[in-house]
C-alpha cells in the first residue's frame, strides 16, 4: 500500500528580518510516499533548512498546505504539534544532540517520558533499541564516554523508540568521518529496508547517493527531484 | 511523568553542587532567620504574658495623694486621705468584684538565729481573690482576723527560703518589729512583676493589725492605697469614673480643685508591656521576611542562568516532543526542590539555634508548630513565585533557535 507520510503544496515560508520581509520558501510541491528514503540537498541559503523546519513541525508556514500522514499541521496549535514531534517524527541531528548528564539509557528513554510510559517499560525498550543500534552493554554510560559514530547510534536509537513514520535526518554524517559516515548510512538504510520513511539533509553527494530519490533546493524552490542514479529499479 | 521530573530536577540540582548548596543557603538564612525570630518574638510575648497573669486582672490602685504642711509637700502615698471608709464604700459601685485597702511597707522580720527584710502588705482577704494569689499549704486569714487584728502571717516563698531551711513554716512563729505572728499559710509562687521586682518577697498580714502593731497611722482607718478589680475590661472605663466621682463627693473636693488620690491602671501598664513585645516580635520577624525575599531572588537569578545555559536543552527537549508545559513544570520544579530542600536545612538551623540561644541565655524560646508551618508554607511559595518568571521564559524559547543555540 502506498500512502503519502509528507504531501506539501505551495508551501512557503517568509521571515521578518531587518532589511524587510524576506522569502526563505517560495510556494514548494512535494509528495514523499511511505517507506522512501529522499535526500534534500541545497547550498546553504537554498531553503533547506527551513523546509526542514517546517516538516519536522518545529515552525509553522506562512502559507500552503502540509499533511503529515494524511493530517494538516499548517495551524496547529504548539501542544498539538509537539505530540507530532514526540510520535510521528524521529528527529537526529548533525551535533547528536544527546543530553550530557544522563545515561545513554536515559537518553533513548527521553521520548517516552514527554508520551507519559511508566519508567521500567521506558528503560526496557530503551535498552532494546540500544541493541538494535549495536550498543548493548552501553545503557549506563555518558555520552561523553564514547565516540561521535556511537553517539550518532545512540541519537538514531532515541529517533527511533516512539516507532515514528518518519525519521528526519539533518546532516547526520557532518561530524563524522567518512569510514563511520558509511557505517551510519548503512544503519540508515537497514531502517529503510524495514520500512521506516527517511528523510535527510546533506550537501555531499556520496552521502546522498544512499538515498532512493534526490530533491535539490536553490532559492526557495525545489529544482530538481529525481531517482538516485542506479537505485531507479529499488524506489517505489 | 511527575515521578521522572522529579528525578530529572534532582540530577540538576546535583550537576551543580556548588551552585545549587549556595541557592539554597538563601533560602536557608532566610528561613533560618525567621524561625529563630519567631521563637524569640514569640518567647518574650510568652515571658511576659506570664508576668502580667500573676499580677492579677483588670486590676486600679487607688494611691492616696499628697499632702503639703507648712510649704513641704509628701509624695503620692503618704497623705491620709483615703480610709477603709472609702473601700467599704467602692465596695458598693456596680461593675467592680473586689476592693482591698492596703498598706504596706518593708519590714525586717527575725525567725530564731535568722533575720530577713520583705515587704509587709496589711490587707483584707480580697487582696487574695484580686490578685489572684493561691495559697500552697495551710490556709488564708479570714475577715473575722482583720476585725480582730490577729497576729497571723502568710508568706511567700522566697521568705520561706530565706527564714525557713527545709522546715514547714505553717505554724512556726516570725517577728515583726518585735511583734510574733503565727504563720497560717504559704502563698503560690509568682515570680518577677513588670518592674523586675520579686512578687514573692512577701508577708500579707490583716490589715488592722499591719496598721497597729507594723506601721502606726496618723490617723485610724487611714489607709495608702485601695486595690480594685473590675468584673471586666469592658466595665474599667466606667469604673474609674464611678470610683472618681464617688471618692470626690465622699472627700469633699470642690468642683475645681484637683482630686486628693490617683487611680492607677495596672492593665494600663500590662498593655504596654505587652504591645512592646508584639512589635519587638514583628519587627524580628519583618527583618527575617526580607532575607527570605533575599533569597528567594537568589534562587530567580540562578534559574535564569540556568535557563540560558541549558537553553540547547530545552530544544532537543521539545524537538522530541516536550509540550510548553512539561518544560515549564520542569524548572518551576526544580526551583520549588530547591526552595523547600533550603526551608527543610533552615528549618533544623532555626530550630537548633533557638535551643541553643535558651541554652546559652535563659531567654524563653516558644517554638510553635504554627511559625513552622508559615515558614515552610512562604518558603514553597518564595520557590513558585521566583521560580516561576525564569521557567515561562524557558518553556516560551522557540525550538529552532533553542536548537541552534551554542
Amino acid at each position: 500500500m502506498s500512502a503519502a507520510v509528507i504531501r506539501v503544496s505551495g508551501l512557503a515560508k517568509s521571515y521578518v528580518t531587518a532589511a524587510g520581509l524576506f522569502p526563505a520558501l517560495k510556494g514548494v510541491n512535494l509528495t514523499i510516499q511511505r517507506g522512501e528514503f529522499v535526500a534534500v540537498m541545497g547550498a546553504s541559503g537554498s531553503g533547506k533548512s527551513t523546509f526542514m523546519n517546517l516538516l519536522g513541525c518545529l515552525d509553522t508556514p506562512t502559507d500552503g498546505d502540509y499533511y503529515l500522514v494524511e493530517r494538516n499541521v499548517g495551524h496547529m496549535p504548539s501542544d498539538e504539534l509537539a505530540t507530532l514531534r514526540n510520535r510521528t517524527i524521529g528527529f537526529v541531528f548533525q551535533g547528536f544532540n544527546l543530553l550530557p548528564r544522563m545515561s545513554l539509557e536515559d537518553n533513548v528513554a527521553l521520548p517516552l517520558v514527554y508520551s507519559h510510559i511508566e519508567r521500567e517499560p521506558r528503560r526496557e525498550q530503551a535498552r532494546r533499541m540500544l541493541a538494535k543500534v549495536g550498543l548493548e552493554g552501553y545503557a549506563q554510560s555518558l555520552p561523553a564516554r564514547i565516540s561521535g559514530g556511537q553517539q550518532q547510534r545512540v541519537a538514531i536509537a532515541r529517533a527511533l523508540i516512539n516507532t515514528p513514520q518518519l525519521i528526519l535526518a539533518d546532516e547526520p554524517t557532518g561530524n563524522l568521518d567518512s569510514h563511520t559516515s558509511e557505517e551510519i548510512m548503512a544503519l540508515f538504510e537497514e531502517l529503510n529496508n524495514e520500512g521506516i520513511t527517511i528523510i535527510l539533509v546533506t550537501h555531499e553527494a556520496d552521502i546522498a547517493a544512499h538515498a532512493k530519490r534526490q530533491v535539490r533546493f536553490l532559492d526557495g524552490h525545489i529544482v530538481s527531484d529525481i531517482p538516485t542514479p542506479g537505485k531507479e529499479a529499488a524506489s517505489c | 511523568m511527575l515521578a521522572a521530573m522529579f528525578g530529572e530536577a534532582w540530577h540538576a540540582m546535583g550537576a551543580n553542587r556548588m551552585r545549587t548548596a549556595l541557592t539554597m543557603l538563601g533560602m536557608v538564612i532566610g528561613v533560618g532567620s525567621v524561625v529563630l525570630m519567631m521563637a524569640i518574638g514569640q518567647g518574650a510575648q510568652y515571658a511576659v504574658a506570664q508576668t502580667i497573669s500573676t499580677m492579677g486582672s483588670n486590676l486600679y490602685i487607688v494611691v492616696s495623694g499628697s499632702t503639703s504642711a507648712s510649704g513641704v509637700r509628701t509624695g503620692s502615698g503618704f497623705g491620709p486621705t483615703l480610709t477603709v471608709a472609702d473601700a467599704d464604700a467602692i465596695t458598693e459601685l456596680d461593675d467592680i468584684t473586689h476592693v482591698a485597702p492596703v498598706h504596706q511597707g518593708t519590714q525586717q522580720l527575725v525567725y530564731g538565729a535568722k533575720n530577713w527584710s520583705a515587704t509587709i502588705v496589711g490587707t483584707t482577704p480580697s487582696y487574695l481573690d484580686a490578685r489572684a494569689w493561691s495559697i500552697i499549704s495551710g490556709y488564708a486569714f479570714s475577715e473575722s482576723d482583720v476585725r480582730s487584728a490577729t497576729r497571723v502571717a502568710l508568706v511567700g516563698k522566697t521568705v520561706v527560703e530565706n527564714l525557713f531551711d527545709k522546715e514547714d513554716p505553717v505554724g512556726k512563729t516570725i517577728r515583726i518589729r518585735q511583734t510574733p505572728f503565727t504563720i497560717i499559710g504559704v502563698l503560690g509562687a509568682k515570680g518577677q512583676n513588670l518592674d523586675g521586682r520579686d512578687q514573692d518577697d512577701t508577708v500579707i498580714i490583716p490589715l488592722t493589725t499591719a496598721q497597729r502593731k507594723v506601721f502606726g497611722v496618723p490617723f485610724a482607718g487611714s489607709v495608702r492605697t485601695i486595690v480594685l478589680q473590675a468584673s471586666s475590661a469592658e466595665a474599667m472605663p466606667a469604673v474609674e469614673k464611678s470610683v472618681t466621682a464617688l471618692l470626690r463627693q465622699r472627700h469633699r473636693i470642690r468642683e475645681d480643685a484637683d482630686n486628693d488620690f490617683y487611680i492607677r491602671n495596672l492593665a494600663a501598664a500590662a498593655d504596654s508591656a505587652a504591645e512592646t513585645t508584639r512589635v519587638m516580635s514583628l519587627l524580628l520577624g519583618a527583618i527575617a521576611s526580607v532575607s527570605l525575599l533575599v533569597g528567594g531572588i537568589g534562587i530567580m537569578n540562578i534559574m535564569l542562568v540556568s535557563v540560558t545555559e541549558r537553553t540547547r536543552e530545552i530544544g532537543i527537549r521539545m524537538a522530541i516532543g516536550a509540550r510548553q508545559k512539561d518544560i515549564l513544570t520542569q524548572f518551576l520544579l526544580e526551583a520549588i526542590m530547591i526552595s523547600i530542600a533550603g526551608c527543610l536545612i533552615g528549618l533544623i538551623l532555626g530550630i537548633g539555634g533557638a535551643l541553643l540561644v535558651n541554652a546559652i541565655t535563659d531567654m524563653v524560646i516558644v517554638i510553635s508548630g504554627g511559625s513552622v508551618i508559615v515558614a515552610f508554607v512562604v518558603a514553597a511559595g518564595v520557590g513558585v513565585f521566583f521560580g516561576f518568571y525564569p521557567a515561562r521564559k524557558a518553556a516560551a524559547l522557540d525550538p529552532i533557535e533553542a536548537l541552534r543555540y551554542q
